[in-house]
């Protein structure tokens, strides 16, 4: 195992609770960061850090804070982004749901970065149980003084909730968070303006992802330098990768930036290989929007050298030969996963999903949806291919917000890279479905 | 004037003034605009849904030569000192908003022949211009049923194309929204709360801004083909709005009311229920002259200046068909 910065502590007894949390050296970042640092300085250490949005995008942390209208005479708002909805990812719940704390001190750290006085932790609407567990640890922070009017004496106001979500995937996209944070529905916002300059109540305001915030307190106790020192060049720190799918150790993962997706895969720390000693078929590296790789692109580049767990590293190649580490939702494929109905399933998820606001998604990606269960059916014919293609073209890239690449990534990639199992889909329809008929094969058998 | 802000669309340049965004300047140049089937001067926070309006710009500003990666909304983008747009001219553009119309028709019933808003429908002219002849769509395409939303007004969200027109018009000219998109992707809705009937003072201009068939007069519903009918400016004095309206006439009778559009099909000045609905006589009206509807529009088609022809002209020349 490498470094652990997240999880360090994860097994501690009552590390849930504010006691077991404190004996473990918790808030000592906001001691730190109140009592002997200015705001600006908060932001400068997360800068030399080179901390990245986990969320997905992979955005310069410190860099968004300094976009923060911080001249603006209206209240700065922090809203953490725990509404963790991307299929493959399940990182942001087991951290909240272990270890709550961090989330908490993390975010009065960075609210303090950010001058702001109100905090918000939006929390998908399916976990309410999460919900539960914030509002008890926020209470706790209350009663020791961490939050609230003049925390630790030093004059600074906070106030923290918890908002629960309706549930909507799209209310993962930052300005349909800030739409549903308001009470409206949750459309995505068109940009300009950022949230930067005009979010929550049309003020100031920072978005960022639950794993984001929570490495705020150590790069603040250790030093922004030492946590640049973690991983590779511009992939700096730690990343937590939930990997699930055809591999023996399903989990959640803290990996240094910098692992060999072999030894990901492969290793005992890690996933532990393939059960019944499969062949490997394809990963999805980051999350069901990002491009699937077959094996021999997923663990070594188009060039020959091998595929690191980094932000570069994975998109080396671009779309053609490449993808994006996004939120760390590692889902692999032995070989007897079938990629057609694995597509036509995530492609039922943005039908259902989007939020029908913009003509190309909320068309298109209804259109995409029927044509692949057409084929995984049986009734797909060989133009449907290139049809398929073409619509996810004309989504991708004319959209409001992401998930109209979201969308049509997926469907783009496997295309590219499994074409003749679409094929083979359409010329021997019985052969693939018998596939699926799980309880007809048992009979047989 | 050293603040204007110049910009150049197709080759073609302007000065406008600074706030003012790609669609304005381009239909200020008034050659070939970009078409919109969401945006809408008069009714604020429209626009950026429909993505028909998508342009390239192939220069951000004078100072910032780089390009923009995507294609762009052309009815939010602001303009820059030095932007270079472009948007019949870029192949790109026109097959994203090739695109985008198929994307639009797919799910619309193509009932043209039985919909009261054929001969002046934005969708209906956006696909002669910009669409295909055939679908590449062979599924079931999305059915509602018709509600009834009130005593004036039809819906029928089958031939919606959800622009959120109507609902940004009822926020704005009236005093309380009922209606408004339920559900969500592509089995969104317009409907209204709890079977609430839209009923007040303005609420007939969601028809006026309705771009397609889904919002209908019930008062002139398979009455005549509006090409048929005769478009007439008139005004009377009301209380509650500006009395200026286009009488649409059949023979002697006034069959229907609308505001008046400008040549962009938005509504110049909205107006009230009673100017609309109740004033069917007449004797009501100052009846100003003729409304002049544009040289492109299907109403105006053969209609008011019939070109004498002789018969020996049509036998000798271009009109004769082979």
């Amino acid at each position: 195992m490498g470094k652990q910065i997240l999880l360090e502590h994860i097994n501690k007894p009552g590390i849930n609770t504010i006691d077991g949390y404190m004996k473990n050296g918790g808030y000592a970042s906001v001691e730190k960061a109140l009592k002997s640092m200015s705001p600006d300085q908060v932001v400068e250490e997360v800068k030399t850090s080179g901390l990245r949005g986990r969320g997905g995008a992979g955005f310069p942390t410190g860099m968004k804070w300094s976009f923060l209208d911080k001249k603006s005479n209206k209240p700065k708002y922090l809203v953490c982004n725990a509404d963790e909805s991307e299929p493959g990812t399940f990182k942001d719940r087991y951290l909240m749901e272990r270890i709550p704390h961090l989330l908490i001190e993390g975010m009065i750290t960075s609210s303090f970065a950010l001058t702001a006085n109100t905090s918000y932790i939006y929390v998908r609407g399916e976990m309410m149980y999460v919900i539960r567990i914030l509002e008890k640890a926020i209470a706790e922070a209350y009663a020791k003084g961490f939050l609230g009017k003049n925390i630790l004496g030093t004059g600074y106001d906070l106030d923290l909730y918890v908002h629960p979500g309706g549930g909507a995937y799209i209310c993962g996209e930052e300005t349909a968070l800030l739409e549903s944070l308001e009470g409206k529905r949750g459309n995505p916002r068109n940009k300009p303006p950022f949230p930067a300059v005009s979010g929550l109540y049309d003020s100031p305001t920072v978005v960022n992802n639950v794993e984001t915030i929570a490495a705020v307190p150590w790069i603040i106790n250790n030093g922004g330098a030492s946590y640049a020192a973690i991983g590779i060049g511009k992939s700096s720190g730690t990343k937590l990768i939930s990997a699930c799918g055809n591999i023996n150790k399903p989990g959640v993962y803290e990996i240094e930036l910098g692992v060999p997706v072999e030894e990901f895969i492969y290793s005992d720390q890690y996933c532990g290989g393939i059960p019944e000693n499969r062949e490997l078929k394809a990963v999805v590296a980051g999350g069901s929007s990002v491009p699937i790789l077959p094996k021999e692109l997923i663990l070594k580049t188009a060039n020959g050298e091998p595929r690191l767990m980094t932000y570069e590293s994975l998109s080396d190649g671009g779309f053609v030969s490449g993808t994006m580490l996004g939120s760390g939702g590692f889902i692999v494929f032995n070989d007897q996963a079938c990629i057609v109905r694995n597509l036509w399933n995530f492609t039922r998820f943005y039908h259902h999903e989007s939020c029908g606001q913009c003509s190309p998604c909320r068309e298109g990606t209804g259109w995409m949806e029927k044509v692949l269960h057409r084929i995984e059916h049986g009734h797909g014919k060989m133009t449907d291919i290139d049809l398929l293609v073409d619509v996810a073209k004309k989504i991708e890239g004319k959209t409001i917000c992401p998930l109209g690449e979201a969308a049509a990534w997926p469907v783009a990639s496997a295309i590219r890279h499994f074409r003749k199992e679409f094929e083979n889909h359409i010329l021997h329809p019985e052969s693939c479905s018998a596939k699926h008929l799980y309880f007809g094969t048992l009979a047989v058998h | 004037m050293s603040d204007l802000l110049k910009v150049t669309i197709d080759g073609k340049s302007i000065e406008v003034a600074p706030g003012t965004t790609i669609l304005q300047a381009a239909r200020q140049i008034g050659d070939k605009y970009p078409p919109a089937m969401c945006y809408y001067t008069p009714l604020k926070n429209t626009g950026g849904k429909c993505r028909v309006c998508l342009v390239k710009v192939s220069q951000t500003s004078e100072a910032n030569p780089r390009p923009i990666p995507k294609l762009v909304a052309s009815c939010l983008t602001k303009v820059e000192n030095g932007m270079v747009v472009e948007n019949e001219s870029s192949a790109e553009v026109l097959e994203a908003r090739k695109g985008v119309v198929e994307f639009l028709l797919i799910n619309h019933p193509l009932d043209c022949p039985i919909c009261d808003q054929a001969g002046e429908c934005d969708l209906q002219n956006l696909s002669y211009e910009h669409g295909t002849e055939t679908t590449r769509y062979e599924e079931g395409r999305r059915e509602f049923n018709k509600i009834d939303i009130g005593p004036h007004i039809q819906l029928h969200m089958t031939r919606c194309i959800l622009c959120y027109r109507c609902v940004y018009a009822a926020d704005q000219l009236t005093n309380s929204r009922v209606h408004g998109v339920l559900n969500r992707g592509d089995v969104s809705e317009i409907s209204t709360y709890i079977q609430n009937s839209i009923d007040n003072d303005f609420s007939g201009n969601i028809i006026d801004v309705c771009p397609v068939g889904a919002l209908t007069d019930k008062t002139y519903r398979f009455k005549q083909r509006v090409w048929f009918s005769k478009p007439y400016n008139a005004h009377r004095n009301c209380t509650k709005c500006s009395g200026k309206t286009v009488l649409w006439m059949k023979d002697e009778n006034i069959i229907r009311v609308t505001a008046r559009k400008n040549k962009f099909g938005e509504v110049e000045e909205f107006i009230c229920n009673e100017c609309r609905f109740d004033h069917r006589s007449k004797t009501d009206w100052v009846i100003e002259g003729v409304r002049d509807m544009g040289d492109d529009s299907v109403i105006s088609a053969n209609k008011y200046e019939l070109p004498v022809v002789s018969p020996a002209v049509l036998v000798d020349s271009k009109f004769v068909s082979e």
